[in-house]
């Protein structure tokens, strides 16, 4: 589903990934670790497409409905319409704009591109309603503005709910679990999982192997300076937790 | 890796297509260019007015005379002639007195089809009387034979002013003076035409009433007056749509807008401003003077300002209310959008005179491009004043880098009594907000727009439902194509 050759990218100048390659097939879950510094975070942001995020070499190339298009050509909304989401490690603040209006418009936008008809707002209610359900969150959520005045939690919690409206075939969550009580690592898990099927594929990236005893990864891969250092199962996961990441980087 | 600083977004410019701007060719019945004594009699004699109305026209414009046009607003433009503009223009109708539609210039008829305002009998708005004015003169209105049968008089002011010359008598210049500031001068010495408004004591008037001002012929100016009552306990809410065609020429427009809210009656007086506000390059676009000023005179009354101002080149215009009867409520809620080298002055004052008088002002600024947007607001509580309160909150969002958002608020406190709260923010619309939308299938243009209608919610949700859907547009339309 997912290839990306040789990666270069850039961030105001300054060269962040340096030759990174990554495959991800349909059905799986790859889980990327890394000290600080390490790219995790410029990985998801070129995948989503941030303006600020220069690709200077290499391709990212998607797989959609039968075809392959190299996602660095794509503008952001194309990228979410093929079914890319990128969960927020910081989830931005739209004043005065409901959650209900946000979360529908994002998927109206996403049925027009695919043809479908759009959903009513009444319709949409009572979707929405059973995706929270899921999540564990209350009525009143849908009335407040998108992320403001939300705990650290809740925006977490909204990012993944965000995922289960909008369905996507690629998921980067980008460091869902900081910020996290385990109560709420437990919640956020189970909706993940509830996502997970063999036509969709995710990239969690974390710090932590917490969150991987909740979401089981198939690949670990290690991220350092700009490349993947060393990819293994979920056992790889745990020798860092125990290790550090020293002894791989020498 | 953490999260870049926010940044704003790039260099962007809010230039929608103008879909209001063409022309109507009519046959109109026009004065030359040029303001004196003798056009004043020639518009008072055109009416068929009563003695009182020209004396009253003509003191307007022996003051006016002897005024000086104000010029402290934050901006400057180049000096108006007033000698080269025309102070009438109508278009011609088959009749003296059209009795029907089919009396009057179908090109008329059609241009406010056009606009989405049809005047048809069969055709027109459910739930909206309309009196559509063109230039200088009312060509329609709307459900005037339902609103009849409860005792609402809604018809031009030009009528009202032969059929009901005791009530207009009696409130004309009752809140704005012919003599209240240099435009509203000029306007009492010329206004043409406009709506008046009556609603009876206890009556709730079942539908919006609206007025839609259309500029039309070149070089003209329009000065439109609107006269609004509504008797003990009755309630109205009426609404106003401004658009004029793509002249490169500045044209005038000077507005009086007086409402007199007795006991226990309540006003609610909503504008979609969308005059031509010139090309990118600043030139053309109407100067829109305007004096409104609403006047809680009974016990327990309210009156409510709420403007969509996204049109003119200038804008110059404070919506008022004068708090006189205790209990009274006075509210301004205000969206101002400038863009191009659009200049926008605008606020509103509010004068608690009566005791326990409450005002809300919530007035949010939008500016991009190269455009100047200032808030200007008083406050003032004045020695009777008891228990008086107010709360103000003047937002300000920039896009792009090169226009200025400034706040003006005065507050002048005479009673000790008085509780005041005052917030003000300014924001940028940051390219991380955009991102984050973006990434969730929504459009660039589709992003800014939800950004800035959450940021103007607070006065969206008080104007009346089409309004509201039509302002959202408007802000669309006019942020089109806005970024990169």
């Amino acid at each position: 589903m997912l290839n990306i050759k040789d990666l270069y990218a850039s961030v105001e100048g300054s060269q962040i990934l340096k030759g990174l390659n990554l495959s991800v097939k349909a059905g799986e879950v790859h889980a990327i670790m890394g000290p600080n510094g390490s790219g995790k975070s410029t990985l998801s942001k070129i995948i989503a497409g941030h303006p600020q995020y220069t690709v200077d070499s290499g391709t990212v190339e998607y797989e959609a409905a039968g075809r392959v298009v190299n996602l660095c050509e794509l503008e952001p909304e194309a990228r979410a319409k093929e079914g890319v989401f990128l969960a927020f490690q910081y989830p931005v603040e739209i004043p005065g704009v409901p959650m209900s209006l946000f979360l529908r418009s994002a998927y109206n936008a996403v049925c027009r591109h695919h043809g479908v008809e759009e959903m009513d707002p009444l319709d949409f209610d009572q979707f929405l309603h059973e995706k929270m359900k899921v999540l564990e969150m209350d009525d009143k959520y849908i009335d407040r503005a998108v992320n403001v005045d939300f705990s650290g939690g809740e925006k977490k919690r909204n990012e993944i709910l965000q995922m289960a409206v909008l369905n996507p075939r690629l998921a980067v969550l980008d460091e869902t679990d900081s910020g996290l009580d385990i109560d709420s690592m437990k919640i956020v898990a189970g909706g993940v999982n509830k996502l997970r099927t063999k036509k969709n594929a995710m990239i969690v990236i974390t710090h932590y192997q917490r969150l991987l005893n909740y979401i089981q990864p198939d690949v670990v891969h290690v991220l350092h300076a700009g490349r993947i250092i060393k990819s293994g199962g979920k056992e790889l996961a745990l020798e860092v937790e125990g290790k550090g990441y020293d002894w791989l980087i020498k | 890796m953490t999260d870049m600083p926010q940044k704003t977004i790039p260099e962007s410019s809010l230039t929608g297509e103008y879909k209001y701007g063409f022309s109507t060719d009519v046959d109109t019945d026009t004065l030359p260019k040029g303001l004196s004594e003798e056009v004043v009699r020639i518009i008072s004699q055109k009416k068929g007015e009563p003695d009182f109305m020209l004396g009253w026209r003509l003191n307007a414009y022996q003051h006016w005379l002897r005024m000086a046009e104000p010029h402290w607003p934050n901006f400057s433009y180049e000096p108006i002639d007033y000698q080269d503009i025309r102070y009438y223009s109508a278009p011609k109708k088959r009749t003296d007195t059209p009795k029907s539609l089919d009396e009057v210039d179908q090109e008329v008829v059609k241009t406010f089809e056009r606009l989405g305002i049809p005047l048809s009998e069969q055709k027109r708005l459910a739930g909206v009387a309309v009196d559509a004015v063109f230039d200088s003169v009312s060509v329609g209105t709307t459900h005037q034979k339902e609103l009849e049968k409860m005792g609402i008089i809604f018809c031009p002011i030009s009528e009202a002013v032969l059929k009901h010359p005791q009530l207009v008598q009696k409130y004309l210049g009752s809140v704005v003076s012919y003599n209240d500031n240099f435009f509203a001068a000029l306007n009492s010495a010329v206004f043409t035409d406009g709506s008046f408004c009556y609603i009876p004591p206890g009556v709730r008037c079942p539908v919006e009433l609206s007025t839609y001002f259309r500029i039309n012929a070149k070089e003209t100016g329009q000065f439109e007056r609107t006269l609004l009552i509504a008797d003990k306990g009755a309630y109205v809410s009426y609404l106003e749509g401004c658009t004029a065609p793509i002249r490169d020429e500045n044209q005038l427009h000077a507005a009086v807008v007086e409402l007199v809210a007795l006991e226990g009656a309540e006003i609610k007086y909503s504008t979609v401003q969308n005059w031509y506000a010139g090309d990118k390059d600043g030139r053309g676009g109407i100067f829109n003077f305007v004096t409104k000023r609403g006047k809680c005179l009974g016990r327990n009354s309210k009156i409510s300002w709420t403007q969509v101002e996204a049109g003119s080149a200038i804008t110059w215009k404070y919506p008022s209310c004068l708090l006189i009867g205790d209990n009274s409520v006075g509210e301004f809620y205000s969206v101002a959008l400038t863009n191009n080298h659009m200049k926008a002055d605008t606020g509103t004052k509010m004068i608690h005179i009566g005791k326990n008088t409450r005002s809300t002002i919530v007035s949010k600024g939008i500016s991009s491009d190269y455009s100047n947007n200032n808030y200007r607001g008083l406050v003032r509580i004045m020695p009777g004043a008891e228990n008086a309160r107010n709360f103000s909150q003047c937002d300000s969002m920039l896009i792009g880098n090169n226009c200025k958002a400034n706040t003006f608020p005065s507050i002048e406190i005479k009673n000790n009594t008085a509780t005041m709260e005052h917030e003000a923010t300014t924001s940028r619309i940051s390219a991380e907000q955009v991102f984050y939308l973006q990434s969730r299938g929504l459009t660039k243009e589709e992003a800014i727009s939800l950004v800035i209608n959450g940021f103007c919610k607070e006065v969206f949700k008080t104007l009346p439902l089409e309004f509201a859907v039509e302002a959202v547009k408007l802000l669309e339309m006019k942020l089109e194509g806005s970024v990169g």
